[in-house]
Formats: structure tokens, sequence, C-alpha cells
């Protein structure tokens, strides 16, 4: 369908409602407050002291934790944007950013959508549609055949029209069974026939789909903008072809090793998308790219991407700016000509995130959030301050850190100290991964592709074989009997003041630690307060020395000498509140090694269920869903039988009888949500022996 | 004016509210270039080191086997159990720790078979007494029995809760007629716990080990009690001696092993599954207590001395005839280096003033010479102004003696000295006592010697203690016997002088040594001086823990 032009309309925007949460909607919270424009947040249940709520103008409850019911819920935000007289709603991107029906619904209601009319979305939606508008609009599209004639001959006569390297591809087909790769016409015959077999074996299917192949592919995307005035430019590409489950972690602009020639072609094809769709505002084209530097349209986003901070960085430009002012009719601030392209910008995507168990999202209270300071050229774009909680129920990406320098080495080199600046405690991060894919060598020279990760996953994820370095056990020690004392309230007490005095003795003590996963006993003899000698696991003295230092905002350094050499290391204690749970220390060296979470070694008596006189009882070990309950009331259980099986940060977990006994009641049942540590099962007092 | 802490709000006393008047301190930079003081140090930090390998071989407890035995069974060396029954990171003031040194001739009974000290527990200071059972079985020697009285007693003086950590096979057999059947002997153990329980002194006992006939009474007699499972046992007879009284054969852990004794026979109440867990519970134990140090004094801001203590090696010096101002020794100990000092002009052989350390107040005495009548009436002034005040006292002793001679008895030196110690006896004020040099006849009585009960005594290792100086009591000695021969017509010859000397004046050598009264439990232990203030301090800090009586002074003969 052909767009309708709107005559284009001149609204102001005195008040606009943020249908959005974190990071992106502070983010436009800050430039509306820069243009002067009041905010309106909305937030749900979960998420009522949110860092969006606190900084919007008004915030407006609209429902429980669940984004169906919160989030997604259009008629409950248009009725908030009319109770708050907000004259417009910046969707942000995800939840109602690509709603055709959002978008109509506030055109009905007379509010701005920040965004595109919602025919282009509807179009970009579909991907035929997209596809035969760009084909139409002279963008190069993946070719393919998805018909219904099967014969060797009529395939070979598609494949010759889309052009070799060809992908044939079972319809039903998936994990890489039924498919094949023709690098030539002569041998496509025979690979077909491979794939046909290998699907009828596999899927009793032999339908067979082929396109295009491209070969480590790219992931380059162009960021355009238009306006109601019919203009469309665009602001250059990103190369975001890293990626971990589909989703990108790391951005880049310009795309490395991209000719004027390339980068010019890509700018005009999407400036002629953007056009061939009547978009307004902010949208991206994102297209394959082979290794040639052919490149393919693959689909249009036609909202503010995540990665928009990269392309403002080396453009000079705020997006959200240009947004509202399109939105309110206005023209693009700028032509083609007046944009430059300057120096180059990385985004990293800070997630709560597990990369050594395949990236599993995490979830939790931020113990510690320290980040790196922000300047012109390092921006921190985060929706969460320390204390706050990554919700299980939303992204859990915790920041954004993105970082501008004259050229990709030096803009690199400098994301790879900033993340070594940023430190999270609380649940586990993909900071450390980011440090080494930053630090890659192929990163580096900018031989990216799709596929990167599986490629060098050996170097991503060295084994975790190296034994304890003995000078790193020493200043975890050291900062831990710094921290002790630094603890004490401020004293008189001569029994307090003079530490570690012994009449005529040396001090002497032993530190149990579990050091990234490994048990380790530091001996500490203390001569005076910062004063040591130390040993690891029996081994050889270490003189150890020093402080600790505390920057503006409260954060510890412990500034330790082992045998004359001397680091800095920012430290963070995370005293668990249970007695019953490992207090740790989580290291952040400065030198560029890796981040350490350190635990100091409960005495068995706290951690054997056993010995605290309490009776061992099944307890929930996270927040999380039951799927299953595997016992009633009366039912004689031995050690070890599974009781309850439950769901929790995506994860199934059995929970088993913690010893022998009857079930005296059940706790929980089928879907219940149960806390962490809540319990599950009773069992009777009294073992059955 | 209001110090917060994490505890909540301390309130400062007036007296620093207010601010105190800026006064010059004392003490003078050490010349440290000079020969005196470089032979000075020199020999003091031998001493020193003498001292601290002693100790540091002391601290072992029994030799390497007996050790390995001891751990090999799970069990912690008493040290570590100290280390884990006090609060993390803070100081264990530990007494005695050359009791039975060079005691029972080839038997080495390192500190005694026990270690007893000051610790803070959940933030109480207590005593702890743990036996140690790498050292003969823990078994009580005379001196044992002496060491383990002598900690109830500080307990008692200065209201501290006692936790015995109890590991001991019990009275030496055959040594048992100085262990059992005196006053002072094992049998008082009991009646402390008892009579200091009764003074609301709670007392703790672990069992970690053997607590055999006598012993069972330690967890008996205790307020609340702790086992540790298949290691504790508590029997009035042990296996052999049932068998032998009765025939019945039994294992120790079913005559009297935590199981029995936790769920049975009630003698103890909490069952611990190892070393550290049953420390844990008597951590806890104490954490119940409910108890709460009120001190009687003003306290003020701490501030360090304004000199480096390990000078007064070189100002003090080994050699006991080489005299040194000890206003430079209590420059290096109080707070600031400031010292207020009394009478400054009058009997300036006795040093008297006021001082704070670690903030709390303290009336310093300190000799500069011979004590002449004025220096004993400046002293007893002092004292009273002292008792009057309820201010600690802290006597700094370096004495030969009261003035001796015609003008001195004439000017009634025995009555004035008499009113010293008539102060010094009955003060109730605590009183603490460091021998820094010479302890000689009545100057230790008038200098609060051991007779005197101060409620700590220390001596620095350059320190002599005995009724006069070898040298001129071998002198005297030498003048009766010459006196005699003259009587009698005999010759005295200068050989026969000198053999007479000799071995008196070596005996006195011998048994004024430091090592020899710290052995018998003279004192209350041996300290470098260097850590005199914390000493002190510490020491101070536990005797405030007991209320301030008034004190009542006998007649002053006028």
């Amino acid at each position: 369908s052909k767009p309708a032009k709107a005559p284009a309309e001149h609204k102001q925007i005195r008040k606009l409602l943020i249908a959005n949460r974190g990071e992106i909607a502070c983010r436009v919270m800050r430039t509306a407050k820069k243009m002067g424009i009041q905010t309106v947040a909305v937030y749900s249940e979960v998420d009522k002291n949110q860092l969006h709520v606190n900084m919007a103008d008004e915030a407006f409850h609209i429902g429980p934790a669940s984004s169906q019911l919160s989030y997604l819920k259009m008629d409950k935000i248009l009725q908030v944007a009319k109770a708050s007289g907000s004259q417009a709603v910046h969707p942000g991107y995800g939840f109602l950013s690509e709603n055709t029906e959002f978008a109509e619904l506030c055109k009905d209601e007379g509010i701005i959508f920040v965004g595109p009319p919602s025919s282009a979305i509807r179009d970009m939606g579909i991907k035929s549609t997209s596809k035969l508008i760009m084909s139409k609009a002279n963008v190069p599209i993946i070719e393919g055949y998805h018909g219904e004639n099967q014969s060797d001959k009529h395939l070979l006569q598609e494949a010759r029209k889309i052009g070799f390297p060809i992908m044939i591809k079972a319809v039903r087909g998936g994990g890489g069974k039924g498919m094949r790769i023709s690098h030539t016409e002569e041998e496509f015959i025979d690979q077909l026939n491979a794939a046909k077999r290998e699907a009828m074996a596999s899927f009793g299917d032999e339908v067979m789909l082929i396109e295009k192949y491209v070969d480590r592919p790219r992931h380059v995307e162009v960021q355009i903008f238009g306006d109601q005035h019919g203009n469309a430019v665009h602001l250059f590409e990103r190369d975001c072809s890293v990626q971990r489950r589909h989703q990108k972690i790391i951005e880049e602009s310009p795309a490395p090793g991209i000719t004027q020639e390339t980068r010019a072609q890509l700018g005009e094809a999407a400036v002629r998308a953007a056009k061939a769709v009547g978009y307004v505002g902010a949208g991206t084209v994102e297209f394959v790219m082979d290794q040639n530097q052919k490149f393919y349209f693959m689909e249009m986003n036609t909202r503010l991407q995540v990665e928009h901070p990269v392309s403002e960085m080396v453009t000079n430009t705020d997006l959200v700016e240009w947004q509202l002012l399109v939105a309110q009719g206005e023209k693009i601030p700028c032509t083609q000509d007046e944009i430059p392209l300057n120096g180059h910008a990385f985004e990293a995507r800070i997630y709560a995130e597990n990369p050594d168990n395949e990236f599993m999202p995490g979830a939790g209270p931020l113990v510690h959030l320290s980040a790196p300071a922000q300047d012109p050229t390092i921006r921190v774009e985060t929706g969460v301050r320390q204390g706050d909680e990554v919700s299980p129920y939303y992204d859990p990406m915790i920041a954004k850190l993105v970082v501008w320098g004259p050229d990709r080495e030096r803009a690199l080199k400098k994301l790879n100290y900033q993340l070594g600046e940023y430190a999270v405690v609380g649940p586990d991060s993909n900071i450390s991964f980011l440090r080494r894919l930053s630090a890659n060598q192929s990163f580096v020279s900018g031989d990216v592709h799709t596929g990167f990760i599986p490629q060098h996953y050996e170097d991503l994820f060295p084994s975790q074989t190296t034994a304890v370095d003995h000078a790193d056990a020493c200043r975890t020690a050291l900062a831990h009997h710094l921290l002790g004392a630094s603890d004490m309230p401020p004293s008189r007490d001569p029994f307090v003041s003079c530490s570690a005095f012994q009449m005529n003795l040396v001090s002497e003590s032993t530190l149990n630690l579990k050091f990234d996963g490994k048990d380790v006993k530091v001996s500490v003899k203390e001569i005076e307060r910062g004063n040591y000698t130390m040993s690891v696991d029996g081994g050889e003295s270490h003189s150890v020395t020093g402080k600790l230092e505390a920057n503006a905002n409260g954060v510890n350094y412990v500034v330790g000498t082992v045998d004359g050499v001397t680091k800095r290391v920012k430290v963070v204690r995370v005293n668990q509140r249970s007695g019953t749970e490992a207090d740790c220390l989580h290291m952040f060296p400065t030198d560029g090694q890796e981040a350490v979470k350190v635990e100091i070694l409960l005495p068995a008596y706290l951690t054997d269920a056993d010995s605290s006189s309490g009776v061992g009882q099944p307890i929930a070990p996270l927040t999380g869903t039951i799927q299953k309950v595997l016992v009633a009331p009366g039912d004689a259980v031995g050690e070890g039988q599974p009781l309850v099986v439950m769901l929790a940060m995506k994860m199934e977990h059995t929970i088993r009888a913690p010893r022998g006994g009857v079930v005296e009641s059940v706790m929980c049942s089928d879907g219940d949500t149960v806390k962490m540590k809540a319990l599950l099962v009773k069992l009777n007092d009294s073992e059955a022996t | 004016n209001y110090l917060r802490t994490s505890n909540g709000i301390i309130k400062m006393c007036a007296y620093s509210a207010m601010g105190r008047e800026r006064v010059v301190p004392i003490g003078s930079e050490a010349n440290s270039r000079s020969d005196v003081y470089q032979e000075n140090y020199d020999k003091m930090l031998e001493l020193v080191t003498e001292l601290k390998t002693k100790v540091s071989k002391i601290s072992m407890g029994g030799d390497d086997r007996a050790r390995k035995r001891h751990t090999s069974k799970g069990k912690l060396l008493p040290r570590d159990r100290i280390q884990k029954l006090i609060d993390p990171g803070t100081a264990f003031l530990e007494f005695s720790q050359l009791a039975g040194y060079r005691l029972y001739g080839d038997e080495e009974v390192s500190a005694g078979g026990i270690i007893s000290g000051i610790g803070r527990i959940a933030g109480k200071e207590c005593m702890i007494v743990a036996n140690d059972a790498t050292v003969k079985g823990g078994s009580y020697y005379p001196i044992t029995v002496t060491k383990h009285l002598r900690a109830q007693d500080i307990a008692r003086e200065n209201n501290l809760p006692t936790v015995y950590l109890v590991d001991s096979g019990g009275a030496n057999l055959p040594r048992q007629a100085e262990v059992f059947p005196d006053r002072d002997h094992f049998g008082r153990i009991f009646y402390n716990q008892a009579t200091m329980s009764a003074a609301g002194l709670s007392q703790i006992a672990v069992v970690m080990g053997s607590c055999t006939a006598g012993g069972a009474y330690v967890p008996a007699m205790s307020d609340e009690s702790i086992i540790v499972k298949r290691q504790g046992t508590i029997f009035l007879g042990g296996p052999p001696l049932v068998q032998a009284a009765t025939g019945e054969i039994v294992s120790a852990e079913d005559l009297g092993g935590a199981d029995l004794h936790c769920s049975r026979s009630g003698v103890t109440d909490h069952y611990a599954q190892d070393d550290t867990h049953a420390l844990h519970l008597a951590r806890t134990v104490v954490e119940n207590l409910n108890i709460k140090k009120e001190v009687d004094v003003c306290l003020d801001d701490v501030q360090d001395p304004l000199y480096d203590s390990k000078e007064l090696y070189g100002i003090v010096g080994t050699n006991l005839l080489r005299v040194f101002d000890v206003r430079e020794v209590i420059a290096r100990i109080v707070d600031g280096s400031r010292f207020d000092e009394f009478k400054k002009m009058y009997g300036d052989t006795l040093i008297c003033g006021f001082a704070r350390i670690f903030g709390m107040p303290v009336g310093i005495i300190g000799n500069n010479g011979v004590l002449f009548s004025e220096s004993a009436l400046k002293g007893t002034h002092f004292i009273e102004l002292c008792c009057q005040r309820k201010i600690p006292l802290l006597f700094l002793q370096n004495i030969t003696g009261f003035m001796v001679g015609r003008e001195a008895e004439a000017g009634g030196i025995a009555k004035d000295g008499a009113k010293m110690v008539t102060a010094v006896a009955c003060a109730k004020v605590p009183k603490i006592t460091m021998i820094i040099g010479g302890s000689y006849g009545a100057g230790n009585y008038g200098m609060c010697g051991r007779a005197y009960s101060p409620r700590f005594l220390y001596m620095w290792p350059n320190a002599r203690i005995s009724v006069m100086g070898g040298e001129q009591a071998a002198t005297v000695l030498a003048t009766i016997t010459r006196d005699q021969r003259n009587r009698e017509g005999k010759e005295f010859t200068a050989e026969e002088e000198k053999k007479l000397k000799d071995p008196i004046i070596k005996r006195f050598e011998a048994e004024g040594n430091p090592y020899f009264a710290s052995a018998r439990l003279w004192d209350d232990g041996v300290i470098d001086p260097a850590d005199s203030r914390t000493v002190i301090g510490l020491s101070l800090s536990a005797a405030l823990n007991a209320p301030i009586s008034k004190t009542r002074f006998g007649v002053f003969r006028m």
C-alpha cells in the first residue's frame, strides 16, 4: 500500500509520556528535560522505585509486573496520556514501539506517537511485503525461491537466477539437518539430493527452499531519519555483527573495513528504503553483508534502536531531540551534507547474565554498581542504580557503555579500559566477557561476522584451570583484614585499637577463601595494621603491606604491595544478611586483569545443615515458580528423593529431601510463585532411622 | 561533643567537652647518636630479643609430637582456640607466659601448661583460661594451679566473666602434695568458681578434652557449659578407676562423652560438633550475659605519645647504675606525652602527676632516685588525691629503697615511709605496677610490689627484684663476719671475703632476675618496654570493669 503522506502538522509538545522503562526511558527524559518538555513516566508494580520513575516530573502506576498487563497495556497508557495532558507518547524501543495498533490509537486520540506512521510500521513488519517494497525501490535483497515446483530442473533454474553460492534448506529443517551449500552450479544437483535424503530421513519431508548464501555474514545497519516534509537522511552505518543468542552485545559506528564507496552505497540504499515507505522519524535499515562488502536488505526497524548512541557519537547529534522535533512537524535539523562522520564509537551492552552458562540471563539486587566517570567521550546509559533490582520480568540489561575515540583503535582501547572501571556485584554480569571480546585480536583487527563468538570460543572462554596467583590471594587477604578493621566502630578501647596485639608474640590467623571457585588458605601474620607476612597454601612467605583508599563515591580501593609490587584493586565486600551464606569480596583489579569473586569460607557449623541443631528442611534455592509437587502429606521419603520441581531463572530445579522422614505438610502447589529460601515441604521432626 | 559510633552515641564527658588546657608536653628528643644511648639500646634490644625468642618457643606448648598428636584428633591448639574465641582483630592480654620456666629441672612445663589472659569476646572483656594438653597432657603442676588461681583472682578483682577452655588430665599425681591439700591449691579453683558465680561473675566452661576427677568440677561448677562431641569427656573416675573400683568396663565416651552429658546427665548444656563450633557457642553464651562495662572515670580522646616507644631501650638501658629521668619514660607511655606534675619542686626523687593512657585517667608515681622523707610524704599525699578522685594509680618502679643514715632516721624516714606504705596498701583504686629497673627492699613496698596487691604487675627484662642489691647484701654479710672474727681475734682475709661474697652476689643475681621471678608468678609477665603503653592500656581497660570503691586509710603515724 502506498504510504499516505500526511500534511505536516505543527504541534508543540509540552508534555511527553514515555511508555517505557529502564535506560531508554531515562535517555528520552534527559533530552526532553533539556528541551523544556515535561515528562511523564508509567510504571509497573515492581518498578515503582526505578530510576525512570524518579526522573520523571510525574509518574503513573499502570499495572502489575507482567508487561502484558502494564507496559503493553495500550488503553491504560493512553488513559494516562490524556489524564496527564501529554501531547505525545514516546514508545522507546521494544514494548509498543513497533505496534501498528497503538500508533493508530494514538492518532485517533489526537496524541502524537513519536515514531513513523502506522502504515510504515505495518509494511515493514511483514517480511515479504518489506522485501517487495525494497526490491521495487532498488534496494538489494536476498533472493530466494520458496515455491512449490520442487523439480531438480526448476530449482537449478531458480538457483542460477539468484546466483551462486546457494543455500539449499529443507522447509521443515532445523539444526543444520537437511541443509547444504552449493558453491557452484556443477555441484548443485548432488548437494540438492544429499539435502533431500537427509531431510527425508530426519523429517520425512523433502520440500526444499533455496536462498542466496552469504558466507561469514556481517550485520551492518544504517541509521536513517525522515520527516513529515518528505526529507530523509542517513547517519551512516553501524556494525552489530558480534551477537550471542541472536542478540547484539557490542556495536560500533562506522563499520570497520568498509570502503567509502560501500559506505556511500549503504547510505543511499537506506535513504531510498526510507523514502519508499514514506518514513518519518528514526529508523534503521538492516543489511546482511558478505565478505566482499556486498550487502542485502534484511529488515527495517521502525524505532529508535538500543545502539543509537554510537551514531550520535560519530555524528554529534541527539537523535531523541530529532525525534521530538520531527514529531512536532519540524524539518530534520540538517541536510545530508551537514552530517559529519567524525571518529569512531563503540557501545558495549552490560547485561546481568552468565556468559559461562550460555549467557543465561540473571536477576536480583545490584549490591554494588560503580560505573566509569562520564565525559563527552564516555557515556553510561542506564536505568538502574546501586541497590536497584534487575527484574526477572524485563530485559536484564544493566547499562550501555558508549565510548568515542578519534579512530577505531583508540576508541576500542578506551572501551576496554572503561569496562575495567565497571564493577557490578549482585547478579552475574558479562563485563569480563566483554573485556575479553574487546581485547580479542580478531575483533581488534575488525574481522567480525555473526559467527564470531563460536569461531573464537576458546579465546573468549579460556579454561579456568590456572592456579590462583599467590600475590592476588595475598591482596585479597589484605583487603579482608583492612576492611574488617575499618568496620570496627571508632573505639577508645585499647583491645580494639591495638588490633592484633599479642604479648611478646606475632599475631597469626588463617583465612579460608574460595578464590574464583578454588579453595585457598592464607596464613596471615600481623606485624602491625597494614603490615603483614602471608603465605598461601603453606607456600613461601610474602611481605604484604597496604592501605584502603575510598574514592569520592565511597568505593574502596585496596592499594596492596606484595613483595615490592604495588597494585590498586577496587574491592567490594558483600556481607550476607543470612548467617549461613559466605560473605564475598569482589576484587576489580585496575591493571587489566579480570575481576574475581572471593568467598570467605564459613566454618562447617554454619554450612552443614546437621550441625546447627536446626533440622534440614527443603527450601527454594531461588525465587521461582513451582512446576510440580511430587509428594503429599503422609508420604515417607528417603534422603535425596525429589519433592518438588520448580522453575527459577529459566532453569528447572529439583528440590530433594535433605534427609529421610515423613512429609508433614506441603507448603506450595503447582504454579505458585515462591520466594528464595521459602520452605516448600515440611518434613516431620522425628527422623526415620 | 558527641561521638557517633555504629553502636549508638557515646556522650563525651563534660571535662573534655570544654576542651583541655594547652600545656607543654614532657619529654625530650632522645639523643640517639650518643654512645650511652646506643649501648643502652643495643643491650636492651638484646634482652627483648631473648625474651621474644623464649616466649616464641614457650608459645609452641609441647613438643612437635605432642602437638601433632593433638591436632591429628581434629583438636585446635590452645592458642588457636583463643584466637577463635576472641573478637577477630582484637588484642589478647596474656599473663605469665614464663610461668614454670626452668622450675622443674628437666621437665619443661611451657607457660605452666595453661594459658591465661584477658580478651574481648562479643565486645566484653573476659578472662580466658585454657589448658594446654600438649604440655604434660594438660595436667596441673603446682605452678599450673598458681597460674589458674591468679587468673581467677584477676577476674574477681576486675569483675570479669571467665571462660575455661578445659583440656586437662587433672592434678599431677606425683606432685599431689604440692597441688592438693593447701588453701591455695587445686580445690581453690572450684571455691573461686562458686564464689565468683555468687558475685555475678559468669563462669563458662568449654570441655574440649578430658575433665577427670577434680577437673570434672570445672564444667560442673560453671554457670553454662559446652562440650565437644567425641572429644570432651567429664567423669569423676575414668575408665581405669571404674574398672579398679567396680570391675565395670566402659569406654571414655560412654562414661562421660558429649552425648551422655548433653542428653542424659545434664552436666553440659551445649553440644558442639568440633572445637570451632564449641568456641562459636561460647561466644554466643557471652553475648547473652547481659553485662555492660560502666566505667567510673571520665574518658577522653586517645592520643599517641609524641615519642617513639622504642626509644625507651636507649633511654633506660640495662645498666641499673645508670640514672635516667623517669619523665622520659612517662613521655613515651601517656597520651600526647602530657603529664600534669604534682609538687614538682618538693621531694623530687619521687615523680607524681596526672596523665591519660588511651583516654583513661591515671595517676603516675615514678622513681627518680632514693626515697627521702619528703618524697614519701609527697607520694602519700598524691595517693590520697587519687583515691579521693578515684583515679587509677600507675607505679613505675625503679627504686633502691628509702634513705638510710643517721640524719634520715632522725628525720623519721621510718614513719614517713610507713605513711606511704599505708597509703599504697589501703588505696582501693586500681593499681598497676611496672618494674622498669631495680626493685629493692622497702622501696618495693612503697612502690606497690606484689604484696600490695596491684591489679597487674609487669616487669621489663632489665629489671631486678630482691630485698637488696647482691653487692650490698654480700657487703653486709662480709661486714658482720669480719666483726665476728674481730671479736674472736681472728683474721678475715680478702680471699675469705671474696669466697663469702661471690656466691651471694651470684645467687642474688640469679634470683633477682625477671625470668626467675616470672617463672614463680611473682609478677604477671615480663614485657617488651616498647609495649608498655599497650599493656598498661589493656590492663587499665580491664581494671575499669570493676567499680572503684571508696578508700579508707589506716592510721598514719604523724
